[in-house]
């Protein structure tokens, strides 16, 4: 029995943890942005952590469920409503047929992430669900909801104890300013000394350009470029480089203005230098930063970059053993 | 050509073969890129490889950054030593220049380039020292180009022109990026040409358009049926200029699924490309259009 999409809400898309493996093609992994949130989700409603579910932005959709289900929502501070009634985040609920999910307003964070039991059973694009409109990949048709979607639902609904919620202790939300811990590398070299200080000591503020490809910043300094003759191929700019691969959470700063991070819909090369990469365990606090919100990049070295991923993944696990 | 190698946070690492294009750059990076797939080390979860640099993706749950890194480097020499001869394929790929659909974007985005009184193609004559557009077409489309990357969006294939560095064409790319492009555009920027695999934002300079689909997730187009992406790394692509009525001819044959493109098998040896350039294209070009 399938979810009727009433209102979508603003670029709300189907995602699970992804579809690795083909970024050499230009293809992203995608998957949920804040992928801790998903997984929460998922545990909640007794999915397995990779099921997919419904990654909304800003505001929720309107859902109308059909068959006896449970819900959870997690991620950003968006609160449920079933019938109009407002209900916890970070808890399972239970939703009968012809009730309808709704959600209020934002509080804080940037996307919810909605867990159907059975999770939303669209047809898998290479190995996953996850929508990338760019390719027209997973999703519904490769795009993100619509009203009037239909999401078929999944009949593979584990057991879980009704109404258990996730400890506040073991949910995670950026503070404020939030901080990014970034490792330098890449093309670091190609900014001056001063200028690599200042971008660490400066406060920037999330730019309107902020989606699942990627998060622009402003308020810093423009950067200075270290003197160099433009090698063949790279192009005459100072922040130009021969067309190479991006990584995952690399910053890059097209003419020396505006850090952009890539995220998990991330363009897979091109030619702008890169001047570090953010750690794998603060990826998922980007997508919960809304535009205009502080944030100061700090410097971090692969020792502390390792020790906050072991962190993460303890927490991950923590969650997994208050929910079994 | 010493590499150099650096960290991309705790799950990729970034080897810069060289900071220059060459197509022993990319050689090289090809065998070490090669050379990393065939060791099949436990944790490297991708392996993608640029122009003249590679990147590769690890779990460092499974492998100590600093054990892969070294292993990386370990592999450079066996690279250097790998001979630069590749089993591939040549490709003709129809372009229709001077169309109407980037025509139309050109123009709608000319406050963002370098000279908004001529068109991309004109200026790209131009400032490449070409009397006539006519002129410049013949450049573009009469030397083979070399898939040297696959990446940014959907497999698009950045291509570099098989000709003396002094005789490629080189062209900056827009002032400010474009937000529209129309799908299958066929662009340039820096010494690379590139065929836009679908709709969407680009820098790159517009010349054209090819009829012929190169991304197709649906998998319904005949010679995608086996994979959505057409291109690979060293794929060897020849330019065919065609005009309205051969593009619409094309387009319907796309459509119907009877388009077949014009795909043979060839051996490229980098030294021997290297001695003698002229020849070299010449056998391309008897091997795609002997039959």
């Amino acid at each position: 029995m399938p979810i009727n999409v009433k209102t979508a809400g603003f670029a709300t898309t189907i995602q699970d943890l992804g579809r690795p493996g083909y970024y050499h093609l230009g293809i992203p992994m995608g998957g949920a942005m804040d992928r801790f949130a998903m997984r929460c989700a998922n545990l909640l409603v007794g999915n397995d952590e990779g099921a997919a579910g419904l990654e909304c932005v800003f505001m929720g959709p309107e859902l109308e469920i059909t068959e006896d289900v449970i819900v959870a929502v997690t991620g950003a501070d968006l609160p449920p409503k079933i019938d109009g009634e407002v209900l916890e985040s970070w808890t399972a609920i239970k939703v009968k047929a012809g009730q309808t999910l709704s959600f209020d307003y934002l509080r804080s964070g940037a996307r919810g992430y909605i867990a159907i039991s059975g999770g939303i059973d669209t047809p898998p694009a290479l190995g996953s669900r996850s929508t990338y409109p760019i390719g027209a990949l997973g999703g519904v048709d490769g795009r993100a909801v619509q009203a009037g979607d239909v999401l078929p639902i999944g009949s593979d609904k584990g057991t879980v104890k009704a109404d258990q919620s996730i400890p506040s202790n073991l949910r995670r939300e950026p503070g404020a300013p939030a901080e990014l811990r970034v490792m330098p590398g890449l093309y670091w070299h190609r900014v001056t000394k001063a200028a690599g200080q200042k971008f660490f000591d400066e406060t920037w503020k999330v730019a309107s350009e902020a989606d699942r490809m990627g998060y622009r910043f402003q308020g810093g300094s423009p950067l200075e470029f270290v003197d160099r003759e433009p090698p063949f191929g790279a192009g005459s700019d100072p922040s130009n480089i021969t067309d190479a691969c991006y990584p995952y959470g690399s910053i890059q700063v097209p003419g020396g203005t505006e850090p952009i991070i890539l995220h998990r819909d991330a363009v897979s090369g091109g030619g702008y230098f890169m001047l570090g990469t953010v750690i794998s365990a603060d990826m998922d606090l980007i997508g919960q930063l809304q535009p205009n919100v502080e944030i100061k990049f700090v410097k971090v070295n692969m020792h502390t970059a390792l020790s906050a991923r072991q962190e993460r993944a303890a927490m991950l696990e923590n969650v997994r053993q208050a929910l079994a | 050509m010493a590499s150099r190698f650096t960290f991309g946070a705790d799950e990729h690492i970034f080897v810069e073969v060289s900071e220059e294009m060459s197509l022993e750059a990319f050689f090289k990076t090809l065998s070490m890129t090669n050379a990393v797939r065939d060791a099949n080390i436990k944790g490297v979860t991708e392996i993608c490889p640029a122009n003249a640099s590679f990147q590769i993706k690890f779990n460092p749950d499974q492998i100590h950054p600093d054990d892969l890194m070294a292993e990386l480097q370990r592999m450079e020499e066996t690279a250097d030593q790998a001979e630069p001869v590749l089993n591939t394929r040549i490709v003709e790929i129809p372009v229709y220049y001077q169309d109407p659909w980037t025509h139309e974007t050109l123009m709608r985005f000319r406050e963002r380039h370098q000279d908004p009184n001529s068109t991309d193609i004109e200026y790209a004559a131009e400032i490449n020292g070409f009397k006539s557009v006519d002129e410049f077409i013949e450049a573009h489309s009469g030397s083979p180009w070399f898939v040297s990357m696959v990446g940014f969006v959907s497999g698009l294939p950045f291509l570099y022109q098989m000709v003396d560095r002094d005789r490629q064409i080189q062209v900056p790319k827009y002032l400010r990026p474009r937000t529209d492009t129309p799908k299958l555009t066929v662009g340039y920027g820096g010494c690379f040409s590139c065929i836009y695999s679908v709709r969407g934002a680009g820098g790159y300079q517009m010349f054209g358009v090819t009829p012929m689909p190169i991304y197709d997730p649906e998998q319904k187009t005949t010679y995608l049926k086996d994979f959505m992406v057409f291109f690979k790394p060293g794929d060897i692509v020849k330019w065919k200029p065609i005009d309205r009525e051969e593009y619409d001819r094309c387009l319907a044959e796309v459509e119907a699924g009877t388009y077949e493109p014009r795909i043979r098998e060839v051996v490229f040896s980098l030294d021997e490309f290297n001695k003698n350039i002229d020849e070299t294209n010449a056998n391309l070009m008897e091997a795609l259009y002997a039959d």
